[in-house]
């Protein structure tokens, strides 16, 4: 054998040896302990965790893209649409925090999944006994930390360039958190577009087309009032209008109780039919 | 005794291509099947049935006596799997995969470090635990991959060509591991291109092509089937090839000739082989290379099948290096 730079393999005996005899059963990966699910995807979204901190790059879009579209909005079309820029960034500000959550679900999530998918190490959490939809939540929940991070940023822009929240500080926490669940719910939606699609162009390319329509579709960017009247059915049919106008009742005040309502109910929608169809197709594919 | 892998019939079909057209397999505990075919012969597409990451379209498949069909999770929890290529997370280091995996078995959190750092003892990966597991070099990918499908403590190893791909010194080194490990108890059923790593780890071969088995024979057997072995006498002096040529010629009892140098010819024992050391040596025929070496897999292939094996296996670029 040539002389290796690696040390040698060393032939220390592994201490749990089934065949053996020795610890039996207990090698075999312990008691069963109950909530495997929740473990399990807690477990992995850890992982998925160490990722992203090992690769904080992969954070950018989620961070930039809103920032600019609150820029481009506010000082492009502020004086035409609100007379002042000044004024525009108080309307616009709620929608670009719905808009920063939706983003950040839909770019990365899904994508994130295709790549891991055809990972090596997805086939050996597929040959572990692991339930399937734990690979599905314990990717989506590490995302959250996507969310959290865009919106403070969010925040800290909004507030550099002039934004005030008009309420007060738990309105404010309250529609940061409506927010963040919205944008988690709908992000279900790209995780059953990655399972069905399985590829890594299809699944980008319309994780960041899909929130064009669901964001821009509303009385984020103008008043309903002012669209024709095709988009105005549309924006009237959307639930991101509810989302919307909940974060601009919960941050410049104003009724925002029934539109709070409508969006937990919509947010529960997606996650149930969309969660259930995801990991329902995921655990097809075996 | 219950077999650890038995598989009976088994067919899968991707569409319209065939991958498996009914195969059996089957292993005693504690030994070492080697499944030996080309690239495109099936292999990973057995080896993916067994560890339950593919439904089998038609036959049965019973792993530690289970039903992969009817019981997966239970297979799951005794089996390990290293597939071709590294089923490792290479952003994680070498330690936070093995306590990933550990958790993943459900072992404690103190249980799951311990059990991590032992192996990564045990394959000599210590120095390295603490780098993402995506600065490693391709064998100790291949020990943490080997390391990380043995933390549930498997009844059961699948490795799908554990060896593709490494320095022949690393592959000899990870042979050894195999070993060790079927010493220890475990079963394992390997794949590989390679009729030599079949040779040097499994009790027993079935040799696939196509998505049927063509042979099953322990190494020996498989041997005298595929037609023995081949003596190479390289003389120094490459003017003395005719007079090494000669002395083979008697040894083997048919027309021998060298080709540039080198003198190659089938044996039908071993004595031949020492025949020819001891009548090298008296005719004073200095050598720099004189080796017994297997078939190549296409040899063998050709001989079981009639057919060459090298359509298939030479788009893996790397079929015919036996000898390498």
């Amino acid at each position: 054998m040539t002389s290796t730079p690696e040390p040698a393999v060393r032939t220390v005996p592994l201490p749990p040896s089934p065949a053996s005899g020795g610890d039996g059963g207990r090698s075999q990966g312990g008691t069963v302990r109950p909530w495997p699910l929740v473990r399990h995807s807690l477990a992995l979204a850890g992982r998925s965790l160490t990722r992203t901190r090992r690769n904080p790059g992969v954070l950018l879009d989620a961070l930039i893209l809103p920032v600019i579209f609150l820029v481009l909005f506010v000082y492009l079309f502020g004086g035409a649409v609100a007379g002042s820029t000044r004024e525009y960034l108080q309307y616009l500000f709620p929608g670009i925090l719905v808009l920063t959550t939706v983003l950040a679900g839909q770019i990365s999530t899904g994508l994130s999944i295709v790549t891991d998918m055809k990972k090596g190490v997805f086939d050996r959490f597929r040959s572990m006994p692991v339930p399937r939809a734990a690979l599905l939540i314990g990717s989506v929940l590490a995302d959250a930390i996507r969310y959290v991070i865009a919106v403070v940023v969010l925040f800290g822009v909004g507030y550099l360039l002039g934004f005030r929240v008009e309420t007060d500080l738990g309105s404010a926490l309250a529609a940061a958190a409506l927010a963040i669940g919205f944008g988690f719910s709908l992000s279900w939606l790209t995780v059953l577009l990655a399972v069905l699609l399985r590829d890594e162009t299809m699944v980008s390319t319309v994780g960041f087309l899909l929130p064009f329509p669901l964001v821009f579709g509303t009385s984020m960017a103008a008043p309903v009032e002012t669209m024709p009247g095709w988009l105005r059915a549309w924006a009237e049919v959307n639930p991101v209008s509810h989302a919307i106008e909940a974060s601009q009742g919960l941050l410049l005040g104003g009724p925002a109780a029934g539109a709070a309502g409508m969006t937990l109910l919509w947010g529960g929608i997606f996650l149930a039919v969309f969660g259930t169809a995801a990991v329902t197709a995921y655990r097809r594919l075996v | 005794m219950r077999p650890a892998i038995q598989v009976e019939g088994l067919v899968k079909t991707f569409g319209t291509t065939t991958a498996l057209a009914g195969i059996d397999l089957r292993a005693r505990p504690g030994t070492v099947l080697g499944v030996l075919g080309p690239n495109g012969a099936g292999k990973t597409t057995a080896i993916r049935i067994l560890a339950t990451m593919l439904r089998p379209d038609a036959g049965t498949v019973f792993v530690d006596g289970l039903d992969v069909v009817r019981d997966p999770v239970a297979v799951r929890r005794a089996i390990g799997l290293t597939g071709q290529y590294a089923t490792v997370d290479e952003n994680l280091t070498g330690t936070e995969n093995l306590v990933l995996f550990g958790r993943l078995f459900d072992l404690p959190r103190a249980e799951a470090r311990s059990r991590a750092a032992r192996l990564l003892d045990r394959f000599g990966l210590r120095e390295a635990a603490g780098r993402p597991a995506g600065t490693y070099s391709g064998g100790m990918r291949r020990r943490l991959d080997l390391a990380a499908s043995l933390v549930g403590a498997p009844r059961i190893l699948f490795l799908d060509e554990p060896t593709t791909g490494l320095d022949p010194g690393k592959r000899e080194e990870l042979w050894q591991t195999i070993r060790g490990l079927a010493d220890e108890g475990t079963t394992v059923l390997l794949t590989t291109q390679y009729l030599e790593e079949a040779d040097a780890l499994a009790d027993e071969i079935s040799v696939i092509d196509h998505g049927r088995v063509i042979a099953h024979d322990t190494p020996a057997g498989l041997k005298q089937q595929v037609g023995g072995q081949t003596v190479v006498v390289r003389p120094r002096d490459p003017a003395q090839a005719p007079t090494a040529a000669g002395v083979v010629e008697r040894a083997v009892g048919h027309r021998v000739e060298a080709v540039r140098g080198v003198v190659t010819a089938p044996v039908a024992d071993e004595h031949a082989f020492a025949d020819i050391v001891r009548a090298l040596e008296h005719a004073d025929v200095p050598v720099t290379e004189l080796a017994l070496r297997l078939p190549s897999l296409d040899e063998a292939f050709f001989t079981l099948t009639g057919h060459p094996a090298a359509a298939v296996a030479t788009t893996s670029g790397r079929s015919h290096d036996l000898d390498a």
